[in-house]
């Protein structure tokens, strides 16, 4: 994950050289390549957009969708919204909790990250949850660690 | 050649729909059958996905809640050609779920190839288009107008005044921006026509484009749909192939270009102004209006907002006239709505009805109820800023101004069903937990004040001092309401308040709530 270059990430940035309204995409480009935003990508996307650090930093501290280091092989969203708690989200929540993963605070355990997230839109179905962007309905622990070493294997 | 619809939709997926696909055409390639398999958007009876459907000579059977291992068994038995099984549903469009909607807006949703243009066509699409070209744009703007469309993303503000605004407004630049962020929970209408039937949208779009003399359009999608994300980019490059998207849109003197931008992640960003600094690239502040987006938009520049629905909706009305849009619906609730039934119900999924059905019809008969089994004990319409009703409102018809007369709002036109088991204090302090967290932090009302209102709602059900507190969530609700530059902070307060009045037992109220 941390053998990137300077060089390597401007490359990817290329399009958005000297576009201010590109500090976005430029932060969601780098955590697609990287999986997160090390800080020194901060002043890379700075410079190619001609905007300030602070700028930069500003936005990526905005959005909850950024990290600042390296997620898990396995990153499961959990809904913790209305129609979800109405679907008995909270005893799926302790479960997981019970096996170590804490979606507040989205702990790495045997390459399995666990985090909190406000809808999925899939809300007839729920607990709903998402592993590494595939959905997973009337979601349980059996269903949801199924996911995780189909990906973490 | 016999062919197999097996929903593509996210939900679907959630059921193993892709693993259902995969093992019938791993079971047609081993037993020699001639078979293709069609993924289709989802009908939107959620409840009995994967529904996997068979084209017969009688109509498409459908089968329900079917899983990958059944399938040898199932293609055994006759899937192939229909017959009967314990899964087996019968004609799909003769269930009463679907047969008594008015699918107009979700007309193609389910039936047809999502990614197919050919199939676009021969279901109606693009004639709301090549009319519209035909037209001045004025009168595209009128159609709109006339058709009493209203903004299906939260406010209610009429689509053609709006569009009125942006086209009397001169500048070299207007832009398009539809809002398919879909924060509220409960909602899902905006995703599954994404994935379901894209070209609607973009069609929509380019009529919206044409009216106000916009060449660019924006979709923002939030991150959390990366499959709507997917179809909605290929449905683009297929678009732009068949030159319905281009420098001259079906060979007209228009043009049009589509692009989708991703969220990351902010509820705030569903707000429009929101989500203009957010297009902008910057963090998702909401703007003070005036000035309106109409007038200063994106990058300053005249700018059309509209939700995904809004813009769903158009095509149908530049086809079919406004009359027929308009002769839908009640009062100045005008046309369809799609109905989302979410959280804990029997039948959950999409009905789209005009306006007008009754609150208790929708969970009851539509429904069918609890998914638990348990007694119904209050519902959540328009997201979480929505207020709670309780089961005295049964009769209250689905509308704008109904639903406003009853301290409810229809928002996004989303519904998530509570059984008996559910604790209204939780639900309110969570109303405010979720504006701490997600507010822009512009006001202080919104940002301390949620923070301070969740302090309230625990002292309050610990029991100290409860009249004090009572008062004092009294006033920040008052505070919030008055004091808030949009939504976030100005509506929270409905919910809390709606759910103290109506349950304080569950707040263990000793005194007498005003
Ligand atoms: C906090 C907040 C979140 C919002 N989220 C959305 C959203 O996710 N989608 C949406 O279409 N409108 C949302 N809105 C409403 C928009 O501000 C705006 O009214 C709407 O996009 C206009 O389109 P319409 O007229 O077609 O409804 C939100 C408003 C607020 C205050
Ligand atoms: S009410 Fe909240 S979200 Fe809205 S502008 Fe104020 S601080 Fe931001
Ligand atoms: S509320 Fe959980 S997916 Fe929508």
């Amino acid at each position: 994950m941390s053998n990137f270059s300077e060089e390597s990430i401007l490359n990817y940035l290329g399009p958005y050289k000297g576009d201010g309204s590109a500090v976005l995409r430029s932060l969601q480009l780098v955590q697609e390549l990287l999986g997160y935003v090390p800080d020194s990508a901060l002043d890379i996307i700075a410079k190619n957009s001609n905007v300030s650090r602070a700028e930069v930093y500003g936005v990526f501290t905005f959005y909850s969708d950024f990290r600042s280091t390296p997620p898990a092989k396995a990153v499961v969203k959990v809904c913790v919204a209305e129609a979800c708690q109405a679907s008995g989200s909270a005893s799926l929540i302790s479960e997981l909790h019970d096996k170590g993963y804490d979606i507040h605070k989205g702990n790495i355990k045997d390459d399995i990250q666990m985090e909190q997230t406000f809808c999925l839109g899939n809300c007839a179905l729920g607990p709903a949850a998402m592993v590494n962007g595939a959905p997973i309905g009337r979601a349980t622990c059996a269903k949801i660690f199924a996911a995780t070493s189909a990906v973490t294997a | 050649m016999t062919k197999v619809f097996v929903p593509m939709d996210s939900a679907a997926l959630s059921m193993g729909a892709n693993e259902v696909a995969q093992a019938i055409t791993d079971q047609a390639t081993k037993s020699g059958l001639d078979v293709t398999v069609v993924r289709n958007g989802s009908r939107g009876m959620l409840w009995l996905e994967p529904l996997v459907e068979v084209e017969t000579e009688a109509g498409r059977i459908g089968y329900a809640n079917v899983s990958a291992d059944q399938i040898p068994d199932l293609i055994a038995t006759g899937l192939l050609s229909g017959s009967s099984h314990d899964s087996c549903l019968g004609l799909v469009e003769e269930l009463d779920f679907l047969k008594n909607q008015t699918r107009i807006t979700f007309a193609r949703v389910g039936v047809t190839d999502p990614l197919s243009l050919v199939d676009y066509e021969a279901n109606g699409g693009l004639k709301g288009l090549r009319n519209a070209i035909a037209m001045t744009p004025a009168k595209i703007v009128d159609e709109v107008t006339d058709s009493g469309l209203r903004g299906r993303g939260g406010a209610g503000f009429p689509a053609g005044i709006k569009w009125k605004t942006v086209l009397n407004t001169e500048s070299d630049q207007k832009y398009i921006c539809c809002n398919a962020d879909e924060g509220d929970s409960g909602t899902f209408a905006d995703r599954m026509l994404m994935e379901g039937d894209p070209f609607t949208l973009i069609e929509g779009m380019i009529i919206a484009g044409i009216a106000v003399g916009a060449t660019q359009g924006l979709i923002y999608v939030r991150s959390e749909y990366p499959h709507a994300i997917d179809v909605l980019n290929q449905a683009i490059q297929i678009a732009i192939e068949h030159k319905v998207l281009g420098t001259s849109v079906l060979g007209s003197e228009f043009s049009f270009n589509l692009e989708v931008r991703v969220g990351a992640g902010s509820y705030v960003c569903g707000e429009e102004t929101a989500m203009l600094e957010s297009l902008e690239g910057k963090r998702g502040m909401v703007r003070a209006k005036p000035p309106i987006p109409a007038l200063v938009g994106l990058f300053g520049k005249p700018t059309v907002i509209n939700n995904v629905m809004t813009l769903a909706a158009v095509p149908m009305i530049l086809a079919d006239g406004a009359a027929s849009y308009q002769s839908f619906g009640v009062d100045r609730s005008r046309g369809t709505q799609v109905f989302q039934l979410a959280g804990n119900i029997l039948r959950g999924g999409i009905v789209e009805l005009p306006f007008g059905i009754t609150l208790g019809d929708l969970v009851n008969k539509v429904g069918g109820g609890t998914h638990s089994g348990r007694p119904v004990k209050t519902v959540q319409i328009g997201g979480p800023l929505g207020a709670y009703l309780g089961v005295e409102s049964w009769d209250v018809p689905m509308g704008y101004e109904s639903l406003a007369e009853v301290g409810g709002m229809l928002g996004h036109g989303g519904i998530v069903i509570f059984d008996d088991t559910v604790n209204m204090a939780k639900q309110a302090r969570f109303a405010m937990e979720f504006c701490a967290e997600e507010s822009c932090g512009k006001c202080t009302p919104c940002r301390i004040g949620s923070t301070r209102g969740v302090e309230v709602i625990d002292r309050i059900v610990a029991g100290e001092e409860q009249a004090k507190n009572l008062e004092l969530l009294e006033d920040l609700c008052e505070v919030m309401t008055d004091g808030s530059l949009c939504a976030m902070g100005g509506l929270t307060p409905l919910p809390v308040r709606s759910a103290l009045k109506l349950f304080p037992a569950d707040f263990g109220i000793k005194v007498e709530v005003k």
